[in-house]
């Protein structure tokens, strides 16, 4: 069966209340078509996990812009005033995390980790709560795995099977983010035969792929 | 010349031919425009490339190449993309060899504050604590004051980015290195004298016999290859 669907589809499957990870930096390389469906079906109570949310109308802001999201994490949401009104109103919950470490727990997720050891935020307000671990004289942060209901990424191609390759800065924490969600949806720039994409080259293998969004037809239209 | 120019032409000559650097968004980026030449630097940025070179040229944006802010970059011959585990594994490991940050405080203890003023202003650490946590040399450029306020305080007020010391502190006004004994006053700034900058600092400064001025180019010019 077919793994393609559309952008509208694909959306439908995401119910209210949701948690989503989703792909991106500043907007480069997200699931754009995913994200304006997601505004426009009326997506409510969302729970989002990714880098940051962009500008207001880019990217992931256009899902705060909609107040789309209940609660948030991020590593920074200084580009986003908007963000930063929900959260100072209290609709939004925004966790805070550096990006590194928000890396490796999405990455802990989709590789069956207990958690990560990092020395970021050690004697900051980061280390707030958290178990201080000892290895070797030097103190750690135990930070938990974090993954999600979807995973939802932007990718460069994908095969017809689900292979997926990427562009550039556009890859950023999709790959990642591809191993760690319950439902994993591509948004591809282009979709392409099997083969076309060398198994070298082949970054999230189809296997962790279940949907990607089709190419749409644009000749001429 | 203004503070910021004087700020990157300053930390400009701290990098080393060959070094994998990451600049912070705003002023720190500046500092790529004076890189001695005959220099090569490798330049980072977190949102995942090796060798980002300023966009070739206009119409020659790739909305794929874009720098830590969203903005678009070009790429050096030679230059490498990866995933965001790689890139923080790149700072956190202990691989890249500066990063010069931005700062809203640093203390006697030469630990910096940037990433939120609670109540205020909350835009997030982004990289900023990885970096001060894993970068082989912290390098601090900011303005002396604020507002009039000191920036180089007994104490951060502000929650802290790292507990992590950091190597040096470039201001408009002079080079402060923070070291076992407290925060050394290493340079003035041409036509800036060693009384200016302990006004403009709260923490205590300790100031050598010979405080020379702060040198804003190469030494020596480099010689063609």
């Amino acid at each position: 069966m077919s793994k393609a669907l559309s952008a509208a589809k694909a959306a439908e499957m995401v119910p209210d209340g949701a948690s989503l990870l989703i792909g991106g930096f500043m907007g480069v390389g997200s699931p754009h078509r995913i994200i304006e469906q997601l505004v426009r079906q009326g997506r409510k109570s969302l729970t989002v996990i990714a880098n940051d949310t962009a500008r207001p109308g880019i990217g992931i802001g256009q899902l705060i812009d909609a107040k789309a999201v209940r609660r948030l994490i991020v590593t920074h949401i200084g580009t986003n005033p908007e963000t930063q009104r929900q959260m100072i109103a209290g609709e939004l919950e925004v966790e805070l995390v550096p990006q590194g470490t928000l890396a490796e727990r999405i990455r802990a997720h989709g590789h069956g980790l207990g958690g990560v050891l990092t020395p970021t935020g050690v004697g900051t307000a980061v280390a707030e709560g958290k178990q201080a671990v000892e290895v070797d004289g030097r103190t750690f942060l135990l930070e938990r795995p974090v993954g999600a209901d979807f995973a939802l990424v932007g990718c460069r191609r994908a095969d017809y099977g689900g292979n997926l390759d990427y562009s550039l800065t556009a890859r950023n924490f999709n790959p990642i983010m591809a191993m760690a969600g319950d439902v994993v949806i591509a948004e591809p720039g282009e979709v392409v035969p099997i083969g076309v994409i060398p198994p070298d080259e082949v970054v999230t293998p189809h296997v962790l792929v279940n949907h990607f969004i089709e190419k749409g037809l644009c000749h001429g239209r | 010349m203004d503070d910021k120019t004087i700020i990157a032409k300053r930390v400009a000559l701290e990098l080393r031919d060959g070094d994998l650097v990451n600049l912070g968004i705003g002023l720190p980026t500046t500092v790529a425009r004076y890189v001695s030449p005959g220099i090569s630097i490798h330049f980072q940025s977190e949102n995942g490339i090796i060798g980002m070179a300023p966009v070739p040229g206009a119409g020659l944006e790739d909305e794929s190449l874009t720098d830590a802010g969203g903005g678009f970059i070009g790429a050096m011959p030679g230059a490498a993309a990866f995933d965001s585990c790689t890139s923080f594994g790149l700072i956190r490991g202990g691989h890249l060899d500066v990063t010069v940050l931005g700062g809203l405080q640093v203390d006697e203890l030469g630990r910096l504050a940037n990433w939120m003023v609670p109540g205020k202003m909350v835009p997030g650490m982004g990289g900023a604590m990885d970096l001060v946590c894993g970068a082989r040399r912290v390098i601090v450029a900011m303005t002396h004051t604020a507002k009039g306020q000191p920036k180089i305080l007994k104490r951060c007020t502000l929650p802290l980015t790292s507990v992590r010391r950091v190597a040096l502190v470039v201001t408009e006004l002079a080079v402060i290195e923070p070291a076992d004994e407290g925060l050394v006053l290493r340079e003035v700034a041409p036509g800036v004298t060693v009384r200016q900058v302990v006004d403009a600092t709260e923490a205590d400064l300790i100031v050598p016999d010979l405080v020379p001025t702060m040198p804003l180019t190469p030494a020596r010019p480099a010689v063609p290859a």
